[in-house]
């Protein structure tokens, strides 16, 4: 009889050409990411079709958008990419607690974003804009909140990974849940870099 | 469906974490089994395919003579709308994803896909979401802007019913299934492959699906964002589609044919992966220009993302766009066309048997000469201008779709049959099969070709006497019924096969080349029994015709070392029969049976009637049982992944 076990490793992994560095998840996150990028192009490029009616419209972006609240708002998301990078780094030092530590830091900076973004809408709601005020507000406000959306599931996810840290879960020989949880977290900082760049920053 | 088609499968896999046998459905509700995953896509998409032809009948049937009354023409819309999504999304597009589950890891020697329960959620999701479309027909009536739902006729004012809803939602759950799936096809083909297997000794069906789990990741996003602001214009007060919002409807067809266009090779690719396999087999002789038939399938796919446009010629893109897509379009018909030449060149000297697959490939190649010269035609913006929305664009679909995926979908089905069920599916059955649906289709589908060009257009439900239309569509009617005379002998050639007393069928009855033929028919739940190790692009042609094998750089070739690998690479000495009685000490890493992806794909159902459903009650409830569902099934999940 056949040996059987359970769960994803090393015997079912047997990639003789390259790719043996790269694990299968970690794989998985990267072609999930590659699919992600064409959901935030295609709705970038949403908001780019509809950009002249929005500058000619009333109220303009620059007008009702924040944009030094805002470029704080990417800021702490910029250091949650910090954080998240030395919670991994303490994990992969087998320093669990600090990294449980730093997973939770992300987390709370993220929803920290989060706050601030529920912040920026219901601002915006008081000056009108709202999903059917009009070209403006549904384009802004469909485009951030499906991030906000990733955002809000890569803050549960970060929760999970915390849970899991403390329990010890996570150590210099099986890190690689926190490191797929990281590279979520990075693609979805870098997005915002992105949005925020096109949306609040180009005149 | 699932359940009689699955009856062959012999009760042989005595895992010893099998979780419960008591009840027979458990072993399918909570299998992550890539062949009864891949058993049950197949079941269930051709439970669909049969439902998608029905409703064809019906229009067919309400075309037969002029003024017809057969069909309403509010139901009319919405059958010619279900029967095109329900081919495509329920149809052609799973059963390719099904045969590849059941093929794909055991072509490339893998004890399963890489994600095994992932591999579950995809085709529940899939099989919910294709029931939840078609239950559109009892709760408000059924989708019904033609498949590709252009704004604003999807639109609220234009189209108050449910129908729409239904479809965007739908295809929602859908896309998460495809881009699931595709995710597993990609690392399971990157990353499990034997020892051995290089790129250029990929079989080249697991070739086209790794194209294919390519071009579904970057296209579907596309299509669910265009649903996502649909939805938001529905349920939310949004204009991104609505005119008089300021919306664009345009956008709405750009975010489709990015889609749409490359949705056509996520079809019809598989189907050629599927004669690339078969034509070799029945032809005793390797492929001709292998490696062509790879590279010029990597370059349809990317080449496939730069022409959506072309389905957008009338819109008034200007000259310069439509040149530039038109010249894209002509370019795509260089690689598709000298892959005709290597399907020929194939057949071509070799010794041929004519079995049932073989039968079907070759119609593959008839009918997809043919659909791809009339796709050449509409690629040329003027020919397009007369042409599109007439029956001539029906005809070129059907040529590629039907002509083209289909046959060589069966093919694939009657040649993997007998490794699925351990049973062969009756010859003679298979021949009729063939013979009747190849002069059926072309009966239905050739005279679309001058019903086009006399100027019939399509989606209308009716026609006037005295326009010329009479004749061809009597005939195309007739035809359809050929055609669907011949799907049912198909499907009592598989229940046939299924009452028949179990023969034994020999691992490799149709001297096949490729690794599935290397293990028993059906394989046991792990695959093989010691990790193959491949040294050229035929392994089971290795010591027949070493020559023919090219590839093989390896010094040595011999057939024993596919099933009974080197000492070197497994340190099992089995004998003969050994490896497949089981014995051998390599470990294999298979996942328990769980429930927890049904309950997923349950849950985003439930949450998707929530968005349906308008009286609040409803709404929360869906809503609240649908988180539940989710929640509960996810934190099971990542329970059982980290144990
Ligand atoms: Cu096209």
């Amino acid at each position: 009889m056949a040996v059987v076990t359970r769960g994803h490793g090393e015997p079912l992994a047997q990639s003789p050409t390259g790719l043996e560095s790269l694990d299968v998840r970690k794989l998985g996150m990267w072609a999930f990411l590659g699919s992600e990028c064409v959901f935030f192009g295609a709705l970038i490029a949403s908001y780019f079709v509809y950009r002249p009616l929005i500058l000619a419209g009333d109220p303009k972006p620059h007008e009702v958008l924040g944009i030094n609240f805002t470029a704080l708002l990417a800021f702490i998301l910029l250091i949650s990419s910090l954080t998240m990078v030395l919670a991994l780094n303490a994990i992969q030092h087998d320093r669990r607690r600090a990294g449980a530590y730093w997973l939770l830091a992300t987390a709370v900076l993220g929803t920290t974003f989060l706050g601030g973004q529920a912040y920026e809408f219901t601002k915006l709601a008081q000056e009108g804009v709202t999903l059917s005020s009009g070209i403006f507000g549904q384009c802004f406000l469909v485009l951030t909140g499906f991030h906000g959306t990733h955002v809000f599931l890569g803050v549960i996810w970060l929760l999970a990974c915390f849970a899991r840290a403390m329990r010890g879960g996570f150590n210099s020989g099986n890190y690689i849940g926190a490191e797929i949880a990281g590279l979520y977290w990075h693609f979805v900082d870098i997005v915002w870099v992105a949005i925020f760049t096109l949306i609040y920053l180009i005149p | 469906m699932a359940a009689q088609v699955a009856v062959p499968v012999p009760q042989q896999e005595a895992s010893p974490l099998e979780l419960r046998r008591e009840w027979y459905g458990w072993q399918w509700l909570a299998t992550v089994d890539h062949k009864k995953i891949g058993i049950m896509y197949i079941a269930a998409s051709l439970a669909f395919f049969l439902i998608g032809g029905f409703e064809a009948l019906l229009v067919r049937t309400q075309l037969i003579s002029p003024l017809n009354t057969f069909l309403h023409p509010d139901l009319y819309n919405q059958v010619f709308t279900m029967h095109a999504t329900t081919m495509i999304f329920l149809g052609v597009m799973p059963m390719s994803v099904g045969v590849g589950n059941y093929v794909v890891p055991l072509m490339i020697g893998a004890a399963d896909m890489a994600y095994p329960r992932l591999n579950a959620f995809s085709f529940w999701l899939f099989f919910f979401g294709g029931i939840f479309l078609n239950l559109s027909f009892v709760m408000g009536g059924a989708p019904n802007t033609g498949w590709f739902a252009y704004a604003p006729l999807t639109e609220r004012p234009f189209n108050p019913g449910t129908g729409p809803d239904f479809w965007l939602l739908g295809l929602q759950l859908l896309g998460i299934a495809s881009i699931a799936g595709a995710v597993n096809f990609i690392v399971t083909i990157l990353k499990m492959r034997a020892p051995g297997m290089t790129f250029m000794r990929l079989p080249l069906f697991t070739w086209v699906t790794l194209i294919t789990s390519f071009l579904i990741i970057f296209a579907f996003p596309s299509i669910t964002i265009a649903l996502i602001l649909l939805m938001f214009d529905r349920l939310a007060g949004t204009s991104f589609f609505l005119p008089s919002g300021g919306g664009d409807p345009l956008l709405w067809q750009h975010l489709f044919w990015f889609f749409g266009h490359p949705e056509v090779y996520i079809m019809i690719l598989p189907a050629m992966g599927i004669v690339s396999e078969v034509l070799p087999v029945f032809s005793r002789k390797p492929i001709f220009g292998y490696s062509f038939i790879a590279y010029s399938s990597v370059a349809i796919g990317f080449l496939g993302f730069t022409v959506w446009a072309h389905h957008m010629f009338v819109t008034g893109l200007g000259e310069i766009a439509n040149g530039a897509f038109a010249t894209g379009s002509f370019l795509i018909g260089v690689p598709t066309g000298v892959k005709i030449f290597n399907w020929i060149g194939t057949l071509w000297g070799g010794s041929l048997r004519f079995r049932t697959p073989l039968l079907f490939a070759c119609g593959f190649i008839a009918n997809f000469i043919i659909g791809g010269i009339s796709g050449i035609t509409l690629a040329s913006p003027p020919v397009d201008f007369q042409q599109t929305d007439t029956y001539y664009v029906v005809a070129h679909i059907h040529y590629v779709l039907f002509g083209g995926s289909i046959f060589g979908l069966f093919a694939g089905l009657y040649y993997w049959w007998p490794k699925m069920f351990g049973r062969f599916l009756n010859e003679g059955l298979g021949k009729a099969h063939f013979w009747l649906q190849m002069v059926g289709f072309n009966l239905t589908f050739f005279p679309m070709h001058w019903l086009g060009t006399e100027g019939m257009p399509r989606r209308i439900y009716t026609y006037f006497p005295n326009q010329g239309f009479e004749l061809w569509n009597l005939v195309a009617t007739l035809g359809s019924y050929l055609l669907g005379i011949s799907i049912l002998i198909f499907v009592v050639n598989a229940f046939l096969s299924a009452r028949r007393p179990a023969e034994v069928v020999p691992d490799n009855p149709w001297e096949a080349a490729t690794l599935e033929w290397s293990t028993t028919s059906p394989p046991p739940a792990h695959n093989f029994d010691a990790v193959p190790v491949v040294y050229s692009r035929y392994p089971l042609w290795e010591d027949r015709d070493p020559e023919g094998a090219h590839g093989a750089t390896a010094p040595r070739t011999n057939v024993d070392a596919v099933s009974h690998p080197a000492d070197d690479v497994a340190a099992t000495g089995e004998g003969e029969q050994g490896a497949h009685q089981g014995g051998a000490a390599h470990a294999f890493h298979l996942p328990n049976p769980t429930i927890f992806p049904v309950i997923l794909a349950f849950g985003l159902v439930l949450i998707a009637f929530a968005l349906l459903f308008a009286p609040p009650v409803l709404k929360i409830t869906f809503l609240v049982s649908g988180l539940v569902y989710g929640v509960v099934s996810v934190y099971g999940w990542v329970r059982q992944v980290s144990d």
